[in-house]
């Protein structure tokens, strides 16, 4: 590895955004080096946990349904943020995102038609054909046969940044310490979601009960770098993407197998065996969006979805077995709860259940009455044993801090001057566009779309 | 609870996958789990001889090795198929043929062969056997003690095979409606295009997990050249007792033409399958049997260079030789058909024949 050369561009991360970079830059004949911090394994941040890209298109794609339109793409993002986002940037990204499916197939990424899946996603979302990790492979193939250097296991450790001029990355590469000097940078190294320590300045002790959906080498380090460098920060620091998840999942790197849907068919308990909040008050995606929220908030950071033999078939099939009992009281057993405060619970919700004609693919009219905390849609009575549950705790997605860009994907310096030769790209700007809420596949969207456009100029400049 | 280490890792596997679903355009095995919520022995069985290997799913799985759940679905097929190949196998006393499949394989091609050799020096009249007989293999040994060997063989394989069939369509089928014609045909339409070997549109994972179409194609010269060499065989019985025509045939007649490029896929086809997979990732395959797929690729390769060497000798002195040797091969095959890893097409078939059926009905299995 040549460590005494000047690359034209340097991208730090290894994720959709940064190949994007790196295959656009190259392209332009740039000498590109991509610094990946995780082993080759976990390359990739959280695009290896993802599956699809949110995009415009005229409804001509072969494995869509659609169309899809500027406005109502715009108009979904604009709804989803509640307005907590850079118009000018929104609109680039949806006009852009039209683009992608092309770029992409350039590149050799296929995609597959919307299938069985419960995501009725076919319509708004081109769906990668084997998920992130296969584009991710492909990307990777096809930045490698242009000439990119990619580099694992080289997390970096400091950045020389003068006057908001970048000159070179301190990285550690098998095992000793290296100066990458590089004409022009793209940072595309992700937000800070593993880091549990810095989740910790926002969420208190909570923060260790928190799991990590994604690898534990999403530790912003390269973020804060440069917010401490005097780039200007963006989005609301103490905000994560979060979704409530199976308890019993991995640490870290759970990804999407570890998902529950089980919340809307029964009652979701604390662990002092008390309903929380209304279980029926929206559907898919959203309630699937605040169930994290809400579990983090809860004592322990743990709550109970607990359902019965109805509705055991009903949502997606778990990757962990749910723990079943004859009884209520049972069950609470089995959960460690107070068998008396979750009979009790459970009582006086079947209690206030009123009859309805139960359809879970819409907001129907089974409800409580006389409730404190009422169940709106999908109430039915826990009547049937075997009576099931599963444990949730806050699964953390991502964060939405991140450095400020313009419509080039040039970083903004504190004082709202451009950077000369920096660009961001994917989840460490994503809050320019999406400042709160989530839209399934907005992050592959945002990541290719300023991906492509940080490639564009750091190669620009690099030859200039 | 199931009965084996590797029926047990299939449930744990099926059971991440039927979570996760993102392999769901890559090949059957995926759609067909999704129709199920828990996995019998029969339905991992099934999935398992749905797998055609090609690797796909291995690379794009975020849950692969070194992950904690090492999710490795073609391995894990890999295993439980070549399992399934035994546990059905009939009779039940030869399922050891499976576990060492190359010594069975060798034994069985060797004793043929001794056979074939004695049995000429024995029999065979000795001014035939080493003298030149215009390409009359007949004068070296009777059209019907040919006949009785190969056809008593060939009954065996045919009933053997139809037995281990038999038990393992029970089995994946338990309380399922029957399947109807039209998925019959899907099967066969799906078997000869490997619909499933596309890995969803790439190919096959070959090295540098770069998707590659070599491992189909490689296949398909080595089944149409198989299919091909069983028409020669066929249409010359034909001409043999239809019309009387006795070998040798010309070379422009239809036996030996479609002898000859069936012959020839078997060159090639078995012989890229062997340079592929000395080149996959031993982390694919079932690699403690291994050489159930080595010894049968092997075998074809032999029969089919055998042959050429015959029909290209048949003119001279060498003929009798050769004829015991090929023959002597042909034998060994007939006689392994059902112990070795020619039953991974019929399973699979089978398997392909389920899932149209299953498709067409529509039905969720619970």
């Amino acid at each position: 590895m040549p460590f005494n050369q000047t690359f034209d561009v340097v991208v730090l991360g290894g994720g959709n955004a940064a190949l994007c970079a790196a295959i656009v830059a190259a392209s332009r004949d740039a000498r590109v080096v991509v610094l990946e911090g995780a082993p080759r394994f976990y390359r990739g941040g959280n695009t290896r946990h993802t599956r699809n890209l949110r995009c415009s298109h005229d409804g001509r794609a072969s494995t869509m349904s659609g169309p899809y339109a500027h406005q109502e793409f715009l108009d979904d993002l604009y709804r989803v943020t509640d307005g907590q986002t850079d118009k000018a940037l929104a609109e680039l990204t949806v006009a852009r995102s039209r683009e992608l499916i092309g770029f992409m197939g350039e590149q050799g990424v296929l995609f597959q038609p919307p299938l069985g899946g419960t995501l009725s996603l076919g319509k708004t979302n081109a769906f990668f054909l084997g998920g992130g990790r296969g584009m991710l492979n492909t990307l990777y193939r096809r930045a490698e046969s242009l000439g990119v250097t990619c580099l694992y296991d080289a997390p970096v450790l400091a950045l020389d940044i003068q006057n908001g001029f970048f000159v070179s990355a301190t990285i550690r590469y098998e095992g000793r310490e290296q100066k990458v000097r590089g004409k022009a940078l793209v940072a595309a190294a992700g937000g800070f979601e593993a880091n549990i320590e810095w989740l910790k300045k926002y969420w208190g002790a909570a923060a260790d009960n928190f799991l990590i959906r994604g690898t534990p080498y999403n530790r912003g380090d390269v973020l804060r770098m440069l917010l401490d460098a005097g780039v200007a920060p963006v989005g609301d620091p103490t905000q994560c993407h979060a979704v409530a998840i199976d308890a019993r999942a991995p640490k870290f790197d759970g990804g999407i197998a570890t998902r529950l849907d089980s919340v809307v068919f029964g009652i979701m308990v604390n662990r002092d065996a008390q309903r929380f909040y209304d279980e029926g008050e929206d559907t898919w995606p959203k309630r699937y969006a605040i169930w994290g929220r809400l579990v983090a908030q809860q004592p322990g950071q743990i709550g109970y979805s607990i359902i019965d033999a109805k509705s055991i078939r009903m949502f997606m099939p778990s990757i962990f077995p749910a723990i079943s009992a004859p009884t209520v009281g049972e069950l609470a057993g089995k959960l460690s709860l107070d068998p008396t405060a979750l009979e009790a619970t459970v009582a006086e919700f079947n209690a206030a259940v009123k009859p309805g004609t139960f359809d879970h693919t819409v907001l129907d009219d089974c409800r409580t009455e006389g409730l404190t905390i009422e169940k709106t849609h999908w109430a039915r009575k826990l009547d049937t044993p075997p009576y099931y549950a599963y444990p949730l705790r806050p699964g953390i997605t991502f964060t939405y801090l991140g450095v400020r860009v313009n419509e080039e994907s040039r970083m903004l310096l504190a004082g709202g001057k451009p950077s000369g030769n920096m660009f961001a790209a994917g989840e460490i700007m994503a809050g320019n566009v999406l400042g709160k809420g989530y839209l399934a596949g907005i992050g592959m969207t945002i990541g290719a779309v300023f991906g492509r456009l940080a490639g564009e100029g750091a190669a620009k400049h690099a030859r200039n | 609870m199931l009965a084996t280490e590797n029926l047990r890792e299939a449930d744990r596997l099926m059971t991440i996958c039927n979570a996760c679903r993102y392999c769901e355009g890559l090949c059957a095995v995926f759609p067909a789990m999704e129709m199920r919520r828990t996995f019998a022995a029969g339905d991992l069985n099934y999935l398992a001889n749905l797998c055609h290997q090609c690797g796909a799913c291995y690379p794009d799985c975020q849950y692969s090795p070194p992950h904690e759940f090492n999710v490795n679905i073609p391995a894990a097929m890999a295993k439980l198929r070549n399992d399934s190949y035994a546990a059905y196998a009939w009779p039940r006393a030869f399922t050891g043929a499976f576990a060492r499949n190359g010594l069975t394989v060798t034994l069985l091609a060797a004793v043929s062969l001794a056979g074939f050799i004695v049995g000429f020096v024995a029999w065979a009249d000795p001014a035939a056997l080493f003298s030149r007989n215009a390409g009359d293999f007949y004068i070296v040994m009777p059209h019907n003690a040919m006949v009785a060997v190969f056809g008593a063989a060939a009954l065996y394989a045919v009933a053997a095979l139809w037995f281990s069939l038999r038990s393992f369509w029970r089995d994946i089928n338990a309380g399922a409606p029957p399947a109807g014609f039209a998925a019959f045909g899907r099967a066969v339409a799906d078997t000869a295009h490997l619909t499933f070997l596309h890995g969803g549109g790439g190919g096959c994972t070959g090295e540098n997990e770069a998707p590659s179409p070599a491992r189909r194609i490689y296949h398909h010269f080595t089944f149409y050249g198989f299919l091909l060499c069983f028409a020669a065989t066929s249409v010359a019985t034909f001409y043999h007792y239809a019309f009387g025509w006795r070998a040798p045939y010309a070379l422009w007649s239809l036996p030996v033409v479609l002898g000859i490029v069936g012959g020839i896929g078997l060159l090639i086809g078995p012989a890229g399958l062997f340079v592929l997979s000395r080149q996959r990732d031993p982390a694919l395959v079932d690699g403690g049997r291994a050489d159930m797929t080595t010894a049968f690729i092997a075998m074809l390769f032999l029969v089919s260079l055998t042959g050429f060497a015959l029909m290209g000798l048949r003119d001279t002195a060498a003929m009798g030789g050769l004829l015991a040797i090929h023959l002597g091969l042909v034998l060994g095959l007939f006689l392994s058909l059902p112990y070795g890893k020619f039953v991974h097409g019929l399973f699979r078939f089978l398997a392909l024949v389920k899932y149209a059926a299953e498709r067409r009905q529509g039905k969720f299995v619970e």
